[in-house]
Order: structure tokens, then sequence, then C-alpha cells
């Protein structure tokens, strides 16, 4: 059914593209126009300008603009040339080989050399969160300054998507090269040889980037400058955005935010932009506390659970189901694995083959429910519902708010609560996202964010390792499509929706970022339509 | 010499309370569960046992408690405020940077609230059973009960969201201002309404505090004395009873000083103002210790000194009251009736 769906919405978006395309030309002898400043709004703070160290969309929103990675990916999962004008993966999976274009330079001046490409990407494989990420790399070779050859431990097919903007920006070793790359001020003072320049920051307000004269790409990027606002307080940004005093805001998940918005006039509201990040939301339980170290309980919890309700009513009809682990846009996605459809008595049945029968006061289980602080919609909202739905086959919740973040982390991440609500991202490709949740080796007491579920099934290790290094699709899919299954089955997650992310721009933003990356992609080809 | 010797003792106790405040602080931040490194972690989107253990030693969270205490102590004694846990960026700068825009945010808050808090009490106290005087109680007790963040999001959707009149949040437009004077312009634009709602608060309170004194004084004897000299009732009012009305103001608004840091980080969280106020908000969700203690000891001196500048202002509001001047120099007056 989805497959189809999918087939379907591909087509639509070939279409549209196509029609585009035609408008376009009709539209004609509209090329893009150069100038103007494009105000981006935001409510995340970065830590600093550097993506080689520093993951999240924060940081990846300037960094991406700043610096330049070997490739760049469009709205359909293809890879597009980038720094490297092309590459080939050899055939035995272990090497991929990287030329680059000539004459590229960085923001101070200096060429770009294929010993950059391999500093860069050495120093993203030891300090970049993402470990799993670039660990089959082994070496980086460097025949003429033009030509990178990555080497490899194993085939490794999320190599090539790594090689995003969001993921590898390339540094330049002589700014970057000399001591702890964690404490170099140039993480603040960024150089690269992206579109834009940097050219300063207002700590917690705001940063601006000016046009790149030199940028490699002849031509680009059209718009004059980026000012990216910073705006703690969601409700404010939205009022902005009405008002028209920001132009685009990436990343709008809030539902009455985006209904608010879908109103306003002059808007374009677009749920294009975040497939790559592919964040999920769900309901994740301790696994190893009893009783929902029984499947069966967990199972029951999914049967009895109305995602219908949560999506429509809860979530405003904006959000899409997500039946497991892989985000449904991704192409290694299945839906060929069991829904958990609401079925209350079939929940009952489950919970008393788990001995967990009604006591006199009809409660067979009381368990506290966490949520991430901040997230309501998608958090507060749900857990509530959990309470009073919950009762109906006689399990008591009990809602645990935490003031702030680090507070629930801490309790996650030390595995001291029954199940939470999460919201955790894909990050394009299984090998960087996905496997962090599910593996046992990844089992690590005081990390959020790695498999806080204690979840260990040996069948599953061994299918995620074998499908990180399955060069054939096909053949890695039909992995992935076994690991969903059990993963599904075993049930230590329920999974509810993908996260709504919207992007919203003003409609006479052209070539807005709609790519699989969004806003965390360069800006070069956005322009303002004049008329 | 024996004239300064107050002014010492008055030096070392402040030394030492604010010793005390930055311990205190120290102690009362160390219970919040979790620590910047489970933020910056969590923020990364998680990390290996190894970096995570590597940034906690770089920061020395991994020492015991009371030697991160002593280190601490030891660099603020020698006006080290130490690094930023998140900002990567000294401390002392980071405030440097964020304090003219709070002290603008409250100056302007606290003027505005003085200004007509105390004009809204005489006005009504020289009517006490006016409509005007129950419209101001109302109001003023409206401003006084409402939530500082409620007030301002009101404000926001009323005056810049219905009527556009003004910017919702920030502190000047981020394109820029062509001119210097255009910048200034720009500045009190964006000052308004956070300014206005920081300041509701405490119209309420002058109103009402200059309102009981003003009844209080406009009764007196001395009042009776310039009515029957003929003066005319502005000159009574604003000349004579102003100023003895004004003495509890001064005293309020000494007092006050603290809370209205404490106002001012709401305000500055509703309003995207870049001040210290939001800075703090912001440090205490990350767990930035260094940038808190900071800031908590910053608003420490911030409040001390504007204790000191409250007495500075009795002397000139009110004469007779004079901190340096022992009591026994000072002339008593012929009669008890204040001048």
């Amino acid at each position: 059914m989805l497959n189809r769906l999918k087939q379907f919405t591909l087509a639509a978006a070939v279409a549209l593209a196509l029609g585009a395309t035609a408008l376009g030309g009709a539209g004609a002898q509209a090329a893009p126009e150069d100038g103007g400043t494009l105000v981006v709004g935001t409510t995340q703070v970065p830590r600093h300008f550097n993506g080689a160290i520093q993951s999240g969309q924060a940081t990846a929103l300037a960094s991406t603009q700043i610096f330049a990675s070997p490739l760049r990916y469009d709205a359909n999962w293809n890879p597009q040339p980038y720094l490297a004008k092309s590459w080939e993966v050899a055939a035995d999976g272990l090497s991929v080989t990287l030329h680059l274009v000539e004459g590229a330079t960085f923001h101070d001046g200096q060429p770009i050399t294929s010993e950059d490409v391999k500093f860069s990407i050495m120093t993203i494989k030891k300090n970049h969160p993402f470990t799993t990420m670039l660990a089959p790399v082994t070496d980086v070779e460097t025949p003429d300054p033009q030509t990178a050859v990555i080497k490899l431990a194993h085939p490794h097919p999320a190599l090539l998507l790594a090689m995003s903007p969001a993921l590898m920006p390339i540094l330049p070793e002589h700014v970057y090269g000399q001591g702890d790359i964690q404490s170099n001020p140039a993480n603040l003072k960024p150089v690269g040889s992206g579109p834009f320049v940097f050219e300063e920051y207002k700590q917690g307000e705001y940063y601006k980037l000016k046009k790149n004269p030199n940028f490699f790409i002849k031509g680009r990027p059209y718009l004059d400058e980026v000012i990216v606002q910073i705006i703690g307080d969601p409700t404010s940004m939205v009022l902005s955005m009405r008002r028209g005093d920001i132009d685009l805001v990436p990343y709008v998940s809030a539902v009455r935010d985006v209904q608010m918005l879908q109103k306003t006039e002059g808007l374009t509201v677009s749920d294009k932009g975040s497939d790559g990040f592919g964040a999920l939301n769900w309901l994740a339980f301790n696994t190893k506390k009893p009783p929902f170290d029984n499947p069966d309980v967990r199972r029951a919890i999914g049967y009895a659970i109305d995602k219908k309700f949560i999506l429509d009513r809860l979530l405003g009809g904006i959000a899409q189901r997500a039946y497991g682990p892989i985000v449904p846009s991704s192409p290694l996605a299945t839906d060929q694995v069991e829904h958990y459809d609401l079925d209350l008595a079939k929940a009952k049945e489950l919970l008393d083959k788990a001995g967990l029968k009604p006591g006199a006061d009809g409660v067979r289980l009381t368990m506290t429910a966490d949520y991430i602080p901040g997230f309501t919609d998608q958090g507060r909202n749900i857990v509530e519902y959990l309470r009073t739905q919950l009762r109906q086959v006689g399990i008591v919740v009990e809602v645990r708010n935490s003031p702030d973040f680090p507070t629930w982390a801490q309790r996650i991440s030390n595995y001291d609560f029954d199940v939470t609500e999460d919201n955790v991202y894909n990050w394009g490709d299984p090998v960087i996202g996905v496997n962090r949740t599910y593996l046992s080796s990844n089992i690590r007491k005081g990390v959020i964010w790695s498999n806080t579920q204690q979840y260990s099934n040996p069948d599953v290790d061994r299918i995620l390792e074998q499908a990180g290094q399955e060069m054939d699709p096909a053949k890695r899919a039909a992995l992935y499509a076994e690991f969903q299954k059990i993963v599904v089955d075993d049930a230590p997650i329920l999974y509810l929706n993908v996260s709504p992310f919207n992007t919203v721009y003003k409609s006479n933003l052209k070539n807005p970022p709609l790519t699989i990356w969004g806003a965390a992609s360069p800006f070069d080809e956005v322009y303002w339509d004049k008329k | 010499m024996k004239r300064l010797l107050p002014l010492f003792s008055r030096l070392a106790s402040t030394l030492g309370l604010l010793l005390a405040v930055v311990v205190l602080n120290f102690l009362l931040i160390q219970m919040a569960p979790g620590d910047p490194v489970s933020v910056i972690v969590g923020e990364m989107g998680g990390a290996s046992e190894e970096l995570i253990a590597r940034m906690r030693a770089e920061y020395g969270l991994d020492q015991p408690l009371h030697v991160q205490l002593g280190v601490y102590v030891w660099k603020i004694l020698h006006g080290d405020f130490g690094f930023s846990y998140y900002f990567k960026e000294p401390v002392l700068s980071l405030i440097l940077q964020r304090l003219p825009a709070t002290i603008l945010l409250v100056v302007t808050a606290l003027a505005v609230a003085v200004l007509v808090g105390t004009l809204l009490g005489i006005f009504s106290a020289r009517r006490p059973r006016g409509p005007l005087n129950y419209l101001v109680t109302l109001v003023s007790l409206a401003g006084y009960s409402a939530p500082v963040f409620w007030t301002g999001l009101m404000l926001v959707i009323l005056f810049s969201s219905i009527l556009p009149l003004f910017p919702v949040s920030g502190m000047a437009d981020v394109r820029g201002a062509e001119t210097f004077l255009g910048g200034v312009a720009d500045v009190a634009h964006h000052l308004v309404l956070p300014a206005v709602t920081l300041a509701s608060i405490y119209i309420a309170i002058y109103s009402r505090l200059s309102r009981a004194t003003m009844l209080d004084v406009l009764g007196a004897d001395y009042i009776r004395t310039a009515r029957a000299k003929g003066l005319s009732e502005r000159r009574v009012v604003y000349g004579h009873a102003l100023r003895n009305a004004l003495i509890p103001v001064v005293t309020m608004v000494g007092l006050q000083f603290g809370q209205l840091f404490a106002g001012a980080v709401l305000v500055e969280t509703v309003f995207n103002w870049p001040g210290l106020g939001r800075l703090a908000f912001e440090s205490i969700l990350r767990r930035d210790y260094p940038t808190l203690l900071g800031i908590l000891f910053f608003s420490a001196i911030l409040v001390v000194v504007a204790n000191i500048l409250t007495d500075i202002a009795y002397g000139l509001v009110d004469p007779r009251i004079r901190t340096r001047k022992p009591a026994a120099a000072r002339k008593p007056k012929a009669t008890g009736a204040p001048r």
C-alpha cells in the first residue's frame, strides 16, 4: 500500500518538478535575479559554526552555508556534484575516489586541495558525535591536489550520504590544523569555501553571512546576505513571521503554528525539506524493567493506543504515521510490519497472558510516562492521552514532568523510567542514525540517544552489521526489511509519527531549500522574485 | 579617619556577603539534576563514553565538589570568572556584552514605573473617592497580579499582531539601520513593549505606595500651614507634599532592584531581549555553571550598588538623612513638624 503511495508521490513530485521547470521557462526570461537579504528565523542557538565536530540543525544551518562538502543531495535522495565534480566507488567497495573541482578556494584565498579533504575526513572521524558515520574509513590517499581516495576497512554504503554538506564540511587545514579542534577559535569565526562568508555573530542574537564573490560555482550565490535571527520563543517567531519581519523559518513542527502560518497570506508552508533528518516520534520502553521486559506487555500497550486519534486530533492531521524504525520517506523503509491497529480486546488478552490480571479496582499495572520537556503536541499531549486511554485496559499512567532537558536526559539515560516519549532522527542512513538505538553494543549508561531501551537481540545486531556493509541496494533493503519486522514485533519501541517539520517561507522566495536536508544545505540557488 | 570607619565596616560586610552569595549559588546550582556535559552531548545527538569523560575532565567536573568550589572561589578572588562551557567564551566578556541591554531595559522600566506610578498615586490621592481613583486601583491591581510573561504576550498580540505598531521581539532590526540616529530610534522602538511590560508590576506598587503616603502627608500640619499661606494647590502638592511622599518610594526602588532583575529574566525571555536575564535563563537550561554563577555574582554586585545609591538618594530627597554624618551632629529642629 505504502509502496504504491510512494510511487504515486514520486510521480507527483516528478510532475511537479516538470511543471515548475515549465513555469520557470515561461516566466522566462526570468533568470534568477541577484541581490537581496534573506532573514532566517530559528529558535536554536548554535554552540559554534563548525559542523565537522558538532551535529544538530543549529550548527548545520550555518555550517552548510560557510563550508562546502564533496557532494550535495536533491529532494529525491540523488547525489549531485559539489566540491567533487565526479566520484567513483571501487568495484570491491573498499575505496571511493573523489575528483575535486579546479580553482576552488577558501574564503581567505587559499586553494582547496585533497590534503584539506583528508584532514577534514580524519577530523570528523575522530571528533564527530556520529561515531559510526566514518568508522570504516582507514585512510585518505592524496595522489595529487585534485584527487582524494578514501580507503575503507569494509564496504560502507552510507559513505556517499555522509559526504553531504550537513555532515562533511571541508575545513582548511591551515586554519584548523593546529591544536585541539574543539577549542579552536575559528569554530566561532569560521573560514570555509561555501557560498557565504562568515561576517559577524552577536552571541545568542543573530549572525550575518555575506555573499562569497569567489564561490567555485560561477554566478552564485544570488543573495547578497543571509542573516539568521535567533528567537528563543516560538510564539514570537510565528508572530514575527506573520508580520513579515522574517523571510524563512525551517523545521516548524507545532500544529497550531503550522495551521496559523498556512492561513497567512504571502507565505508558503511546505512539508518538504527534512527527509534527511527523518525525525521519528515514538514511545520507548525500559525493556529491562519488569513487566516491560515482557514483549507481550509492550505489544498490549501498542494495541491499546489509538494512533488515528493521535494523528488526527492531537497532531491536527499534519503528521504522517510511522510504522517502524526507518522514516517512511527513506528508500530503505518498509510498511510490511505489524501495525498495532487499535484492538482493546487483544490488548487485554495479551495482558492476561503476561499474568497481569485486573485487581478489585480494575487496575492491572501502574506505570510512569515521561516526555521531552518542551514537546507539547508530540510529547505532553500524547502522554496525557495515554493516561485516559490506557485506563481502558486497566493500566494507570502517571505522567512525569521534567523541568528541563537535562533532567529528562539524566532520567532516561540512567534507565530511571518505564516508558518515555522520544524524538530521534534517522540522519539519512540507518548506519548514521538508526543503529544507535538498537545495537546491544550501544547500551551505554548515562548517554542519551544511545540504546536507552537496553534492547538486545543478537539477530538484530547481526543483520545491522551485515546491512551496514552491503553495497547492493536491493539486498540492503531486504536486510533492513527483515530488521524492521523483528524490531516492530519485539516492540521495544512503539512508533507513532514522523515529526511534521515544515519549511515556511515568503512566497516570492524562489528555490527555497526543500532538498532532503532542507535549510541544512547551501542557499546558493535561493533568490528573490522582485516583481 | 573616624569618618571613614563606617565605610570600611560596610565594605567588609559587603565583601563577606558577596562571598556567601558565591558559595551559596555554587551549591544551589549543583543540586539541579544533569550537568553541562549531558546537555552538550544531548545537543550533539549523543557521544562516546570517552568523549564524555574527556569533556568532564576538561571542565573539572570529575573533581569532588569541595575541590570544584575551592577552585571557583580562588578564581573569583583573582577576578577570573571562568570560561563558558557552552558559548566557549570568557564569562566576563559574555556578561559585559549583555549587561548594557539589561541596564537599558531595567532603568527605562524603573523610570516609567516611578514616574507613572507616583503620578497616578498623586492623582488618586487628591480625589480619594473619585472615579479616577477606582480606575487607577483597578488597573494597577491588574498589572500587579498578572504574570509578567502573560502581560508581555498580551501586549505583543495587541500591539504587534493586531495593531502592527511595535516589533515582536529583539533589540534592533537585524537588517541594520542606515544612520546612527536611525539605530537609536530603532532600539527605542523595540524597547517600548518590554519596558512597559516590566514596568507594569511596579506601576501598581508605586501608585499604591505614593497614594497612601500622599494621603498621609496631605493631612499634616505643615500642609495646612502652606494652604493657609494662600499657596496654590499645585504648589502645595508638588512643592511641599511630594518630596516627603517620595521617601518611601525611593526606599522601595532600592529594595526592589533585585526583583527588577528577576522580572527582567522573564521579560527578556518573552521579548528575546539580548540581556543578562535571557543569558541567565539559557545558562540554567544548559547547566552552564560558570556563566550562571558569573551572572548571579554580577547581579549581587548590582544590588549592593543599588542599595548604596538608594542611601545617597535619601540624602537628596531629605537632607536630614545622611548616612555618613553621625546622628548627633544633626541639628535638632525647633519643632517636630517636618520642615
